[in-house]
C-alpha cells in the first residue's frame, strides 16, 4: 500500500456510498496506476502496448487491468527485490504452474490491517476463541507456504486460544475438539477453513460417523474454489445446510478473494451477497469487447484493490464469472457493491497446442 | 510380438505381427484407399465433420495417382517394413493422414492416436474398420493398428524398440520426451517440431481486388487461422504487407474489415479464448520489446504492429485472433526471421517464385512451404520439408 493511503485502513469498510466511493477509488487507482509504472518495467510495457493515457482515465472501468494469470508467467515486481518480505505462492493444483506475489513490508502490513478492519465489522473488535478447520501442519509445513497456511496464518491473528480441529491425517481431533468446546461453553467461536476441505473432512466425516457438534454462538468464515463441490452438485444452501446440520446454528459467511490481492476480501453476508468494502471494487466484463457491465449482466470478473504496493496487482481481470447485484442497497444495510459468484469460465472449448502426447 | 495388453486400445485394425512391406503406391493400397475414400464421402455421420470430408477427397483415387506421379521412377523402392507414428492432438484428423502416408510408402503401421476424444477419431475408425473388414483387404489390415494408450505406458517404448521408421507428429518437448526411448539401429525417424508461419500480402493487390475475390480471400485466410484458434504450426501468427505505400493502409483495412465480418458469427469464441487472447497479447508486450500498440475494436481480432523484425520473433505466436503486422519494403529484410523455425508462407498477390528463389540465393533456414492463403492447413505427403511416402521407403539399388 502506497504511504500516502495508509490512513484509509481506517475507514469503516462499507460506509462509503456510489459516488463518493468512485472517486475514492479513482484517485487511488490512479496513484496506484503511475506508481507501478514507474516501478515495474513489465507492467509499463503492457501500458504502453494498451496505449495508456492517464488523462484519459474518468471512471473505474476506464483502467487498464491485467489478467491474473500473468502472475504465473513473470515476476512482477513494483519495489527493489531487497525489500520483499514474503512471497505468496498460490496453492494451484499439481502439475499448474504457480503465481507468485511479492509482498514488501507495506503491502503485507496493509493486507493484514485491512482483513483486520472487514473482519472486526462482523465479530467485533475482540479477539475471541478460534477454530481452524483445517491442519496446523498447513501453517507448520513450509512447502505448505502456500495462499492457504498463509491465509490461516492470516486469519488466526483475530482469534484467541486457536485450536486446529484436524490432525496431520486430516482426521477430526474429536476428543480434543470436545475439550475445547467444553472450555469455551457459553463464548461465541469463530470458525474459518477453506471451503472444501470443510466440506471432504469435516462435514463428510461427521455425516459419516452419525455425530454431530454443538457450536451454538459461532460464526463460520470460509474461503477456496467451489469446483469441487460444483462437481458433487453442492449449492451454498446444501452446503450451508449440511454444514450447520453437524456443526450446530452457525452464522456462515463465504468470503472471496485472489492469493494476487490478499487482505481485501469481499465477504458474503446475511443475505448470501458478496460485498466489495471501501479498500476493493469489482467490475464485470463483457468477454465480446471487455466493456463494463450493466448490474445483473454476467461476464468476466475484474476485481479491484486499493492495497498492492510491491506488486502491479490492484487491477485484475480473473477467469471467474459473475454478476453485480446492486449498490448501496443490500437489505443487510452495507454500502457499496455486491455481487453472486457463477464459477469458473470453462476451459473445455480450449484446444490444445500441438505438444499434447500426455493428453 | 507384444501382446494385447489391457492399457492398450486397438481403435481400428489388430495386432501387428509382421511388418511385411510392400512397393509404395501398391496396387492395393490405392484401391483399399479409394474404397475407404468412397465410404467416408458416404457416410452420413462422417458428412458433418468438414476435416473428416477432406480426408475423403484426399484419398480418392485421382489424387493419390498424382501423387504417384511425382515419386521418383529411377530408384527400386519399398517400405521399409513397421512405421510407428504418434500423432498430435490438436488436429483430429492427423492421424489418419499419417497412416495413409506409411500404407502408401508401403508400411504396416502402429498409430498411436492422442486420449483427447474427438468425435473425428472414433468415426474415422468406424468406417477403417469396416473398409478393413472386406475379405480383399485382409493384408492392409495385417498392416494396421490404431491404438490409444496412456502416456505413462511401456508402449512408446516397445514400438520405438520394434519400427523401422518412427514418426512423431507435433511438439518440441514431446520429440525430446519420446527421443529417450530407443530406436533399432537401422531405423529412421521423421519429426515434425514446433513451427512458425506468416503470410505475405501485397497490400495494392487487396486494395485494388474485386469485392468478391476479398471476401473469398478473407474466407480462405479465416480457415488457415481461426478455424483452428490459429494453433496449427502451419496457422500464421505474422502478417507482412508489401507493396505501394499509397495503398498500404487502403489494402491493410479493406482485408481486416473482411476478415472481422468473416469472424463475427462465424467463430466460436467463448470467454476462455478472451481471456487467454489477452492474456498472449500482455505476456508477448513484456517479452517482445518491439510489438506496438493494440488495435482493436472488440475482442475478436487484435492487431499488433511490430516496430522491427528480429531472428526471435518465431518465438511470437498469436492465437484464437492475435496478429502481428509488420510491413516489408524489400524481401531481404525477411532474412532476419527465416530460421529453422519458419515453416510456411501463405500468400496473397505475390510471386512465391520470386520468394523460394531467395530461399535458395540466400541459403535460408526456413521456408518449407509456400502455398496460397487458403491452404495453410492442407497436410500433404510433402510436408516439413520432407517427402513423407518416400523418407518412409527404402532403395533397392540395382546396378
Amino acid at each position: 500500500m502506497l504511504d500516502s493511503h495508509a490512513p484509509y485502513l481506517k475507514y469503516e469498510p462499507y460506509s462509503m456510498k456510489a459516488k463518493e466511493k468512485s472517486q475514492f477509488m479513482v484517485k487511488c487507482l490512479k496513484e496506484l496506476t503511475t506508481h507501478h509504472i514507474n516501478n515495474c518495467s513489465e507492467y509499463t510495457r503492457i501500458l504502453q502496448a494498451l496505449g495508456y493515457n492517464d488523462e484519459g482515465i474518468e471512471e473505474l472501468a476506464d483502467f487498464p487491468f491485467i489478467p491474473v494469470q500473468l502472475f504465473k508467467e513473470f515476476e512482477l515486481l513494483s519495489v527493489p527485490r531487497e525489500s520483499v518480505v514474503k512471497t505468496m505462492k498460490s496453492s494451484g493444483t499439481t502439475g499448474q504452474t504457480r503465481s507468485q506475489v511479492f509482498l514488501d513490508r507495506a503491502t503485507a502490513m496493509a493486507q493484514s490491517k485491512c482483513l483486520a478492519n472487514i473482519m472486526a465489522s462482523y465479530i467485533g473488535k475482540k479477539r475471541l476463541p478460534m477454530i481452524i478447520l483445517d491442519t496446523e501442519l498447513a501453517k507448520k509445513d513450509p512447502r505448505m507456504f502456500s495462499a492457504r497456511g498463509a491465509g490461516i496464518i492470516g486469519f488466526s491473528m483475530f482469534g484467541r486460544d486457536v485450536f486446529f480441529a484436524l490432525d496431520e491425517d486430516m482426521q477430526l481431533r474429536e476428543a480434543e475438539l470436545k475439550d475445547y468446546l467444553a472450555k469455551h461453553q457459553r463464548e461465541r467461536i469463530i470458525l474459518f477453513g477453506y471451503t472444501y476441505m470443510i466440506w471432504q473432512y469435516v462435514v463428510k466425516s461427521l455425516r459419516s460417523s452419525g455425530k454431530s457438534l454443538e457450536i451454538p454462538e459461532g460464526v463460520l468464515f470460509h474461503i477456496g474454489g467451489w469446483k469441487k463441490l460444483q462437481a458433487e452438485r453442492v449449492s451454498t444452501k446444501v452446503y450451508n445446510e449440511a454444514v450447520r446440520s453437524v456443526c450446530g446454528n452457525l452464522h456462515i459467511h463465504n468470503y472471496y478473494g485472489m492469493a494476487e490481492q490478499l487482505g481485501s476480501v469481499f465477504v458474503e453476508c446475511e443475505e448470501g451477497h458478496m460485498h466489495c468494502s471501501v479498500f476493493s471494487d469489482i467490475l464485470i466484463r463483457n468477454p465480446r469487447d471487455f466493456s463494463s457491465c450493466k448490474i445483473d449482466e454476467e461476464g468476466l470478473v475484474e476485481l479491484l484493490s486499493i492495497l498492492p504496493s510491491s506488486y502491479p496487482g490492484h487491477i485484475l481481470l480473473t477467469e471467474d464469472w459473475g454478476k453485480i447485484l446492486g449498490e448501496d442497497d443490500c437489505p443487510c444495510g452495507r454500502k457499496g457493491k455486491y455481487f453472486e459468484l457463477l464459477g469458473r469460465i470453462s476451459k473445455a472449448e480450449i484446444r490444445g497446442c500441438s505438444d499434447t502426447y500426455g493428453q | 510380438m507384444i501382446p494385447m495388453g489391457s492399457e492398450l486400445i486397438y481403435l481400428a485394425g489388430e495386432e501387428i505381427h509382421e511388418g511385411k512391406p510392400l512397393p509404395p503406391y501398391s496396387d492395393i493400397v490405392c484401391r483399399f484407399l479409394d474404397d475407404f475414400s468412397a465410404e467416408i464421402l458416404h457416410d452420413e455421420d462422417c458428412k458433418a465433420y468438414p476435416d473428416i470430408v477432406a480426408v475423403g477427397f484426399w484419398a480418392r483415387r485421382g489424387n493419390i495417382k498424382r501423387l504417384k506421379s511425382c515419386l521418383g521412377q529411377e530408384a527400386l523402392r519399398i517400405g521399409r517394413g513397421l512405421a510407428f507414428h504418434i500423432t498430435p492432438s490438436n488436429i483430429p484428423v492427423q492421424f489418419i493422414f499419417s497412416y495413409m502416408f506409411g500404407l502408401l510408402a508401403g508400411n504396416a503401421n502402429i498409430v498411436r492416436v492422442a486420449s483427447k476424444d474427438y468425435p473425428q477419431i472414433k468415426l474415422l475408425c468406424t468406417v477403417l474398420d469396416r473398409v478393413l473388414a472386406r475379405e480383399e483387404y485382409q493384408v492392409i489390415r495385417s498392416m494396421t493398428a490404431i491404438v490409444r494408450y496412456p502416456r505413462e505406458s511401456i508402449w512408446t517404448k516397445e514400438f520405438s524398440a520394434q519400427c523401422q521408421v518412427r514418426l512423431i507428429w507435433g511438439g518440441d518437448e514431446t520429440i525430446r520426451n519420446i527421443r529417450e526411448c530407443p530406436l533399432p539401429p537401422r531405423a529412421v525417424e521423421l519429426t515434425f517440431a514446433d513451427r512458425y508461419s506468416v503470410a505475405l500480402l501485397n497490400a495494392g493487390a487487396v486494395a485494388d481486388a474485386e469485392e468478391q475475390s476479398v471476401q473469398r480471400l478473407a474466407q480462405d485466410f479465416y480457415n488457415d487461422t481461426f478455424l483452428m484458434d490459429q494453433n496449427a504450426c502451419s496457422s500464421p501468427q505474422l502478417i507482412l504487407w508489401q507493396g505501394d505505400e499509397k495503398k498500404l493502409e487502403g489494402g491493410k483495412e479493406r482485408f481486416w474489415l473482411a476478415v472481422k465480418k468473416m469472424a463475427e458469427g462465424r467463430y466460436d469464441f467463448p470467454p476462455i479464448k478472451a481471456t487467454s487472447k489477452y492474456s498472449l497479447f500482455c505476456s508477448n508486450a513484456v517479452r517482445f520489446e518491439q510489438t506496438g500498440n493494440l488495435v482493436s475494436e472488440d475482442n475478436l481480432l487484435y492487431r499488433v504492429p511490430l516496430k522491427n523484425i528480429s531472428d526471435d520473433l518465431t518465438e511470437l505466436r498469436g492465437s484464437f485472433g492475435l496478429f502481428y503486422e509488420y510491413e516489408v519494403k524489400d524481401l531481404k529484410e525477411l532474412g532476419t526471421i527465416m530460421n529453422g523455425k519458419m515453416q510456411t508462407v501463405t500468400y496473397y498477390g505475390i510471386d512465391p517464385k520470386a520468394l523460394a528463389s531467395m530461399v535458395l540465393e540466400n541459403g535460408w533456414l526456413g521456408i518449407d512451404r509456400l502455398v496460397p492463403i487458403g491452404k495453410a492447413l492442407d497436410l500433404d505427403v510433402i510436408w516439413d520439408g520432407y517427402d513423407i511416402v518416400e523418407e518412409m521407403t527404402r532403395i533397392v539399388d540395382v546396378r
